[in-house]
């Protein structure tokens, strides 16, 4: 839990001044250090930097009236639901993070293979 | 082990990241453009912020307030004449930018930067056909002027202060969908958007549909079936109106060229014939000239009918008012974002309100607190293909005036999107440029080649300082004063004035011409041929406070024939302009909501006059049940182009077909050797005195048509069409706006979600409510002069050019139902008004 918070506040302060992809090495970091299991690494990378990418769409979604997002679901997806870009977004996202958290949870293993297990 | 499964996470991860942070093809990066940080998700708007901001850019020379009403429009207060552009290109670009960027990109050939290899024959075609090379000639023109050049200055400063100020999550969606970022914003690009609407307005010709219509039918022929005016036309100088000046001589074409040198010149008796004899001596080596119908003769795009425009000026006489009143509505393609943005610019020189181009400095059509003016485009003939003789294949050499002379080359460096930069080479004469050698295969497969294009946008002018002047202009001597200084395209400038003047001028830069120069394709070597000299500029048709107590135009001809000067043999159907005319003509007491009624008129002229013979004709004994009941339908339309009548529906395609049946069969031979049909106007002389005229055969069949067959034949064959597209008849899909079905199609080709499909409008082609497919009144305003002017106006699209914006289609229902917003005119900064909103101080 710990850790998810932790990624989601440094990936959200990155990405205000660094490029979308800073998800990957803030998730990658946070996860060398503070996983113990590659599952654990995999779910916190995930959720903490797709949680942070849902709560701001959704809060600019809801704030402007979801025409925007409408628009951009007909444009990518040929329909106005705006459902698919509010879940797609996330997920894509969130699977970075999560294959991140991995790396960085096993390349812990390889560097201080004694430190957790 | 470990080291394993660490490295494939790790390459995982990586190979994720690469795969959403680049583009495939079409497909944008998703990364960046799914990241609420900085994609799509930025472009989301709120609604127009209420409270005042500063914002300090350093730019500017004093402080200026921008005060926004509800619609998003701009009312700038500057105080000096350097802010006021400044602040225009600041809050122009903040709207606008990338549609002003990407029709600057579009103008220059540079679309494959953007779209990559798919765009470099469409770049070569802008760029052969010297776009590029008329801005820049635009461009010094504009510098060479202290006050023009003050003006671009400080509009281009505007424009960069807001480019500077983004970061990559503002960029307007369109970048971030294409994956590019804007540039830095100079004068050319002002030149070239201008060098864009003559392309959009003064680059239609039928010189080479002529030219084979000639070589097949003789000069005769041509001379009868394509007159050099119509029979049913009401020009926009009242005919009788005098021409107050000595005309300058025309030149002859029968001026010999000096026949020196080893090679043949090409002798012309075009001008005593009014057509062209074709070579008198042998063809210079190696390039033959005109060889019959062959593929020289090719098309440039004809003149498109349904770009036009109507405006019009009532006369106190006219009005409930005692003051004038002028209304304009220029038909352009519909676009989104628009091609028009609203705005008012106040400074200690001037108080101008109306609607501006994105990318031009000023105001283009509206008013200020004494005048008001609009524009329709004339349709003369300012381009004209010249036959090119080259010496030898390397072309460096051309003869013209019994000299060799010498080709001029111009690089031009094409970028393309991850690809290496593409070459071409330009030749250029004396005329113009050489668009595409004899032999190349053109962008379009109709182009002509081994002929230089004369072009009017390939000549210095400084519209910019015509406008600079008319947004000032305080009576009717300024206003002729600023039309001077207008090149191209040539419009019809129409004015009124709070000092009870109306006045329509049908303005712009025409080269003198002999009569029908430019009609038929020129002999490139023959000086005779060239353009010599032009028409001044006080020589140019205009009529002041005429009797009839008001002026109009809807791209009909200038003038009478009486006028001296040769400006073209074509102009746009007379329908809409004699139309306009009748109402204005009975029209009394007007207030700006009759005139409003005449922008939205629907009613079919061309119907009304033609289909009581037409239905004479028909042989109604051979129609089956679904026809009889098909022709009933027509014979109860209301002839109004209205939104739900199913008789324009029918009598439109069947106008079109009966067209195709009459000509086709003699005028199309091939794709590749285009002809222009007679006019409607001409056929229906035909079929009203001469109805048993050859034409109306269909020489591809062994039988002898004659006219009723014709007409009663593409009348059931118009029904099958329509049948096959809708269904049987019936009103739903038979209906006018459904069958039409008009679009406002965003810029970019497929973005359909960024459009407005299937606008329920009525109206079309020929019609004063010209709205088409997807052309239409791209801009109405109706301006009531008086103490103080009161003045309406809509467009069809947004003052945002933002899809995720509330402002970006807010206007278009108003346009579709044809009401106009009032446009709010302020004096001073502490006015009052309901529909203000928040202020944007500029420091």
């Amino acid at each position: 839990m710990k850790s998810i918070l932790l990624i989601a506040v440094l990936s959200a302060l990155a990405q205000f001044f660094l490029p979308w992809w800073v998800v990957a090495p803030v998730a990658f970091g946070v996860c060398f250090f503070m996983a113990n299991n590659p599952a654990k690494a995999l779910g916190e990378g995930t959720a903490g930097v797709a949680i942070v990418w849902l709560v701001y769409t959704l809060f600019i979604h809801f704030s402007t009236g979801g025409g925007m997002t409408n628009t951009m679901s007909t444009v990518l997806f040929k329909t106005p639901n705006p459902a698919w870009l509010l879940a797609l977004a996330p997920f894509l996202v969130g699977l970075v993070g999560g294959l991140a958290g991995l790396a960085g949870f096993y390349a812990r293993q390889v560097i201080m293979p004694s430190a957790r297990s | 082990m470990p080291i394993i499964r660490a490295l494939l996470s790790l390459a995982a991860t990586v190979a994720l990241l690469w795969a959403l942070n680049r583009p495939f093809g079409n497909v944008p990066a998703f990364g960046p453009l799914l990241s609420p940080f900085t994609g799509f998700w930025q472009n989301a708007e709120m609604p127009l912020p209420t409270a005042d901001r500063e914002i300090t850019l350093g730019g500017t020379r004093q402080p200026v307030t921008v005060v926004y009403d509800d619609l998003g429009v701009p009312h700038v207060f500057a105080q000096n004449d350097y802010d006021i552009y400044f602040a225009q290109g600041y809050v122009t670009a903040k709207d606008r930018l990338w549609q002003m960027e990407f029709q600057t990109h579009a103008a220059a050939g540079r679309v494959s930067e953007l779209v990559g290899e798919r765009a470099i024959e469409l770049d070569k075609f802008n760029r052969r056909l010297g776009m590029g090379y008329g801005a820049e000639v635009a461009e010094k023109a504009m510098n060479a002027d202290p006050v023009s050049r003050e003006i671009v200055t400080a509009y281009c400063a505007g424009i960069n202060a807001w480019i500077s100020s983004l970061k990559p999550a503002q960029y307007p969606i369109e970048y971030k969908l294409l994956g590019y970022a804007p540039e830095a914003w100079t004068p050319l690009k002002c030149a070239l958007l201008l060098k864009q609407m003559s392309n959009t307005l003064a680059t239609g010709a039928d010189d080479f549909r002529m030219e084979n219509v000639l070589k097949k039918y003789g000069p005769a022929i041509t001379a009868d079936l394509f007159p050099d005016y119509p029979v049913r036309e009401s020009p926009i100088i009242p005919a009788g109106t005098p021409w107050n000046f000595t005309p300058l001589k025309t030149p002859s074409a029968t001026q010999s060229a000096p026949a020196t040198g080893k090679t043949p010149t090409l002798t012309s008796t075009r001008a005593t014939q009014c057509w062209p004899e074709k070579s008198a001596g042998k063809n210079p080596e190696p390039e033959k000239l005109l060889s019959g119908l062959s593929t020289v003769g090719n098309s440039w795009p004809a003149r498109n009918p349904d770009i036009g425009s109507n405006n019009w000026a009532v006369g106190p006489q006219k009005s409930a008012t005692g003051y004038p009143i002028l209304a304009n509505d220029p038909h352009l393609t519909l676009s989104l974002p628009s091609i028009w943005y609203q705005i008012q610019l106040v400074s200690p020189t001037m108080n101008a309100c109306g609607a501006s181009l994105p990318g031009s400095p000023g105001v283009i059509i509206g008013f200020n607190k004494e005048i008001a003016w609009g524009v329709t485009n004339v349709g003369a003939d300012v381009l004209d293909f010249y036959a090119i003789t080259f010496k030898d294949n390397a072309r460096r050499e051309y003869w013209h005036d019994g000299k060799w002379k010498p080709v001029t080359r111009r690089i031009e460096r094409i970028k393309v999107k991850g690809k290496p930069d593409v070459m071409d080479t330009v030749l250029y004469t004396h005329h113009g440029p050489v668009a595409y050698n004899t032999g190349a295969k053109p962008f379009r497969a109709n182009f002509p080649t081994g002929h230089a294009v004369r072009w009017i946008a390939h000549d210095p002018s400084n519209e910019v300082k015509c406008y600079q002047i008319l947004n000032r202009a305080r009576n009717y001597a300024d206003y002729r004063k600023a039309l001077a200084y207008y090149a191209a395209p040539a419009q019809n400038f129409v004015y009124a004035d709070v000092h009870k003047d109306i006045a329509i001028s049908p303005n712009g830069r025409y080269p003198l011409k002999w009569k029908d120069q430019g009609k038929f394709t020129l002999d490139g070597s023959n000086p005779a041929h060239d353009w010599q000299g032009w028409i001044p500029a006080d020589h140019n048709p205009i009529v002041k406070n005429p009797g009839l107590n008001f002026v109009s135009s809807a791209n009909q001809f200038s003038t009478d024939p009486t006028y001296p000067y040769y400006l073209n043999w074509q102009f746009a159907p007379s329908e809409r302009g004699r139309r306009i005319n009748q109402r204005l003509a009975t029209m009394q007491k007007a207030t700006v909501d009759s005139l409003r009624m005449l922008q939205n008129d629907n009613f079919n002229l061309r119907a009304s006059e033609t289909l009581p013979t037409l239905f004479k004709i028909l042989q109604t004994q051979t129609l089956n049940p679904a026809q009889q009941a098909a022709l009933q339908t027509l014979k109860r339309w209301n002839l109004k182009n209205d939104v739900n009548e199913v008789g324009p529906t029918i009598f439109v395609e069947w106008n079109a077909q009966f067209m195709d049946a009459v000509w086709k069969d003699e005028f199309f031979v091939a794709d590749s050797i285009p002809m222009k049909f007679p006019t409607f106007d001409r056929t229906m002389a035909l079929i009203e005195r001469d109805p048993s005229a050859k034409w109306f055969d269909n020489v591809k069949t062994p039988a002898k048509e004659t006219l009723p067959d014709v007409l009663t034949a593409s009348f059931k064959s118009a029904l099958d069409s329509l049948t096959k597209k809708h269904g049987p008849m019936n009103a739903k899909t038979w209906g006018w706006a459904a069958h039409k079905s008009t679009d406002i199609k965003h810029l970019v080709p497929g973005l359909d979600a960024f459009s407005a499909m299937d606008v329920d409008m009525g109206g079309g082609t020929g019609i004063v409510n010209a709205t088409t497919e997807t052309t239409g009144p791209s801009w109405r305003m109706v301006v009531a002069l008086g103490p103080m002017p009161k003045a309406y106006g809509v467009y069809p699209g947004g003052q945002s050019g933002n899809p995720g914006s509330p402002l970006y289609k807010n206007m278009i229902e108003t346009w579709r139902t044809g009401q106009l917003n009032e446009l709010i005119y302020l004096q001073t900064l502490t006015d009052k008004h309901p529909r203000l909103r928040g202020k944007l101080i500029l420091k």
